[in-house]
């Protein structure tokens, strides 16, 4: 027997399931960095000192734009496939997996730079909660990646089977990529700017 | 996509206009992320360069959730939800604070 | 019975419409199953060895509480060296202990068994749904849960033992503990995840895929149970994950998030950052840990209103007042946490929220509890097995629940805190509350899983004598926590004064336990036994309303559940309707009749 609404919305909560799935993940993830930006108020209340612009702000800036980027285009490769063009998707989808990469490659000379002058999680808890939040954040972008990468080669086969349910599985994957730039926008300033 | 009834209200003519939508707001993202980086510059004192910083990040946060993320067309389902977590969130944030800010003195005799 | 072949029959033309089910081999069937039933019954299975394993280590404590520095005869003998040398147990292992049987009882024993195992194989039943929304997920959810358990149970094993800074790891003691500790916190970080999505996939379950006619108000109260169990569970446990991430940094990383400054330990400054705070785990372990209580205590609420309104052969009374409680008091657990931190500082302005809150959630717990209680007045009670652990459950939580007044409120904690006490407290609120409700859930859908009932004699002899052995261990510990004995003495308060009084006691509680422990092989004996001998009974044996049991051929079809979705044209316990020929009419029963 199959499960209902895996594929329309079920009309009292206008939701296929996948979707009602993730927006409760994300609540739950909305609660973790929850946690941790209550761990860096206290920590930051507590500290003797706090570093203001001692990141390089910069390339930051460039990273977020990135972001951002990736972001609409993921939107975008959903929009495609609502339009039913598939080629276009490939490519939407295709950028959003490689600004992904660039996200990952300008994060990682950051860190390089961070461990080559010694700046290590264990020197300040400034610094301790700053590879935190941006290393799960990374870890977050990462597992984003592999979603994004699975559903432009392999996964992007059920597009000829159940084109709807792809859509939705797209969406869904966008929800999610869409969120983890959300909590960029703030730990953006709370790490860099302020 | 106006062949399935799931998304009958997104048809083709629907995803253009929204795919203009997307731009504006991708554009606007940009520019408050320029204006955030360049008032962190002025060096105001900190609690309205944490005010102002917050506020643009909620401004940016709120474009990505309602547009992006289309929580602005959605049903009571999802805002019941999430208006249960921004509560909960509300109260992780705030509660600890308070228990900081209000400790026992100690005071000492002379 | 005819009716139960028709199905069984449909059944069999539904799914040969399915190209997947045809041919399953033995790993998808019985191991890696996706079928939410197989699933419940792994979780059970699993949480209940690990339950029987907590209780196990208990029983080892309880023979140092008993005779400290005594050599434990036989058993002793089978621990290493850095353990029990010559049958006498080292403090460092009774701390190990402690730490993990509170770890192992709550979140690999009970946690497990009233979501995974009851809430897995029962919610979907009783609202008419073929599986769980995400079956693929809901199979992961049990093999994360079981790989926790496992690295838990893996750290005993290593380099300083288990995990022993009690099951609330509070730092600083936990950031500099051994290894044991390092292995704790993955495996915490597993079982957050396995709960993570575990309750994503039964929220959405209620919401999406309730039968036709299944409206909010017609749920059984088993489902609203679960339905708030799993919302704590989505948006109280992050903050521990979170927590337990800054934890492990501290602990592998050098950094300082919950190390302050100027630590000495054992004379020697340690060396470190500084700057951390040890009240942030505090705050964020309590903000999980309180809504936690309620996750053990909600689903077990469930269980004991299905089986109360079934043997009274009566509507609830007062479904929706118990229904409105129970999102309340989900809501409130979230906003009482500190009620834990009395005695770290807190001003007296936010003590006083706190202690109101505490004093505002009480209210729908005894609106729960006295709806259960009024609900038995004037039923034509069947007393049988399941009924006897339900009707048991009323008294006992409602002890539990009492004794937790005096640690809602500042003053009265200040004195309590810390001693047996809160021990006496919580268990009574957990062993004979909610591990009461378990068993009664156990021996209530032991027919629905095999066609047969459990042994009555054998399950009377188990509950009498958990009953009655449950009290003789948990009463005098808040004897002895009035009189001021510590919790984490190693040798039960032996060397302390004002403990001499009520010493004598702790012989009583240890002769309970082990009392205890062999009244549960009744209930082993009786589970494997009835698999094979059981009474055979019909799909509805206690003639219930619900869904679960009036809808489904027993056991339910794989993968399918029902013959054909039914549809629901009543609320959940209409028993004794006046004008009615029977005395129940079930949900999808269209007719009156």
């Amino acid at each position: 027997m199959e499960i209902p609404y895996t594929i329309t919305p079920r009309p009292d909560t206008g939701l296929f399931n996948a979707k009602a799935g993730i927006w409760l993940f994300l609540a739950s993830e909305v609660m973790l960095f929850g946690a941790l930006f209550t761990s860096y108020i206290l920590l930051r209340i507590g500290a003797d000192h706090w570093p203001h612009h001692e990141l390089d702000v910069p390339l930051a800036t460039l990273n977020t734009a990135v972001l951002i980027t990736s972001s609409i285009t993921m939107v975008m490769s959903w929009a495609s496939l609502m339009e039913k063009n598939f080629k276009k998707y490939r490519v939407y989808m295709g950028l959003t997996f490689l600004l992904g990469v660039c996200f990952l490659i300008i994060k990682g000379f950051e860190y390089t730079h961070h461990f080559s002058t010694g700046e290590t999680p264990n020197k300040s808890t400034f610094l301790a909660i700053y590879f935190t939040l941006t290393g799960l954040h990374g870890l977050h972008v990462i597992g984003g990646m592999i979603v994004n990468g699975y559903f432009w080669g392999p996964g992007s086969k059920m597009w000829k089977t159940q084109p709807e349910r792809f859509t939705n599985r797209i969406e869904v994957a966008g929800l999610y990529w869409h969120f983890v730039d959300l909590v960029w926008i703030f730990l953006f300033p709370v790490l860099y700017l302020l | 996509m106006s062949t399935h009834s799931a998304h009958s209200a997104h048809s083709a003519h629907d995803v253009k206009n929204e795919v203009r939508r997307y731009v504006v707001v991708f554009v606007a993202l940009l520019c408050l992320t320029v204006i955030t980086v360049a008032i962190s510059y002025l060096n105001l004192p900190t609690l309205p360069a944490i005010l102002i910083a917050l506020f643009v990040a909620c401004v940016k946060g709120s474009l990505v959730a309602s547009y992006f993320m289309h929580l602005i067309s959605e049903k009571k389902a999802i805002y019941m939800a999430l208006l249960l977590t921004v509560v909960l969130f509300a109260v992780l944030m705030s509660l600890p604070l308070f228990a900081h800010s209000d400790p026992i003195v100690l005071r000492h005799v002379p | 019975m005819s009716t139960n072949h028709d199905a069984h029959a449909g059944g069999h033309a539904a799914s040969a419409g399915h190209h997947a089910h045809h041919e399953e081999s033995f790993w998808r069937k019985y191991v890696f199953s996706i079928d939410h039933k197989v699933i419940g019954i792994q979780y059970g299975f699993t949480s209940l060895v690990f339950l029987f394993f907590g209780f196990s280590l208990m029983m080892l404590m309880r023979w140092q509480l008993a005779y400290p520095g005594e050599a434990l005869p036989v058993i002793g003998s089978w621990f290493s060296s850095e353990s029990m040398p010559d049958g006498v147990m080292l403090p460092e292992f009774y701390n190990q202990l402690g730490a993990m049987h509170g770890t192992i009882m709550v979140f690999l024993g009970i946690v497990p068994l009233a979501v995974g195992a009851f809430g897995n194989y029962i919610m979907p039943l009783q609202i008419g749904a073929p599986d769980m929304a995400f079956p693929k997920l809901n199979m992961m959810s049990y093999w994360i849960y079981f790989c926790g358990g496992v690295t838990m149970l893996s750290s005993f094993f290593v380099p300083g033992g288990a995990a022993n800074s009690g099951w609330t790891s509070y730092p600083p003691l936990s950031d500099i503990a051994t290894t044991g500790q390092t292995v704790w916190l993955f495996g915490m970080v597993l079982l957050i995840t396995s709960s993570l999505l575990g309750s994503v996939n039964f929220i959405v379950t209620i919401l999406q895929l309730r039968t036709k006619g299944l409206t909010f108000m017609r749920l059984p109260f088993f489902v609203w149970s679960q339905f708030v169990t799993a919302f704590l569970l989505l948006l109280a446990f992050p903050p521990l994950e979170a927590a337990g991430v800054l934890q492990l940094m501290d602990r592998l990383a050098g950094t300082s998030f919950f190390l302050p400054s100027g630590l000495v330990v054992s004379g020697q400054p340690l060396v470190n950052t500084g700057g951390g705070s040890p009240l942030l785990w505090q705050h964020l372990f309590w903000f999980l840990a309180h809504p936690e209580v309620y996750v053990l205590i909600l689903p077990a609420m469930g269980i004991i209103a299905e089986i109360i309104a079934n043997n009274t052969r009566k509507p609830l009374w007062g479904y929706k007042s118990i229904v409105y409680a129970a999102i309340f008091l989900g809501f409130m657990s979230f906003v009482v946490w500190a009620h834990h931190m009395f005695l770290t500082g807190m001003g007296t302005a936010i003590s006083s929220f706190f202690q109101t809150t505490t004093m505002i959630i009480s209210i729908p717990s005894i609106i729960i509890l006295s709806a259960l209680f009024l609900s038995l007045h004037g039923g034509s009670i069947r007393f049988n097995t399941p009924m006897l652990f339900a009707l048991a459950f009323l008294p006992m939580f409602g002890i539990g629940g009492l004794t937790g007044l005096p640690l809602g409120l500042a003053a009265s904690d200040i004195p309590l805190h810390d001693t047996y006490y809160v021990i006496g407290h919580f268990h009574y609120v957990v062993a004979p509350g909610t591990i009461f409700a378990m068993f009664a859930g156990i021996y209530y859908w032991f027919p629905k899983l095999t066609g047969r009932k459990m042994n009555e004699t054998l399950g009377k002899i188990h509950f009498w004598g958990s009953f009655v052995c449950m009290n003789f261990i948990f009463f005098p510990m808040l004897i002895q926590g009035l009189a001021g004995v510590s919790r984490r003495l190693y040798d039960g308060g032996a060397q302390y004064a004002h403990a001499q009084g009520v010493l004598h006691l702790n012989a009583v509680m240890s002769m309970a336990a082990w009392t205890m422990a062999i009244f549960q092989f009744f209930f082993i004996v009786n589970l494997f036994l009835s698999m094979k001998k059981g009474e055979k009974v019909d799909s509805n044996p206690w003639q219930a309303t619900t869904l679960d049991w009036a809808a489904t051929p027993t056991p339910p079809l794989p993968h399918a559940n029902f013959a054909q979705i039914p549809e629901v044209y009543r609320g959940p316990y209409e028993y004794s309707v006046p004008g009615h020929k029977k005395d129940y009419t079930p949900q999808n029963q269209l007719s009156e009749g």
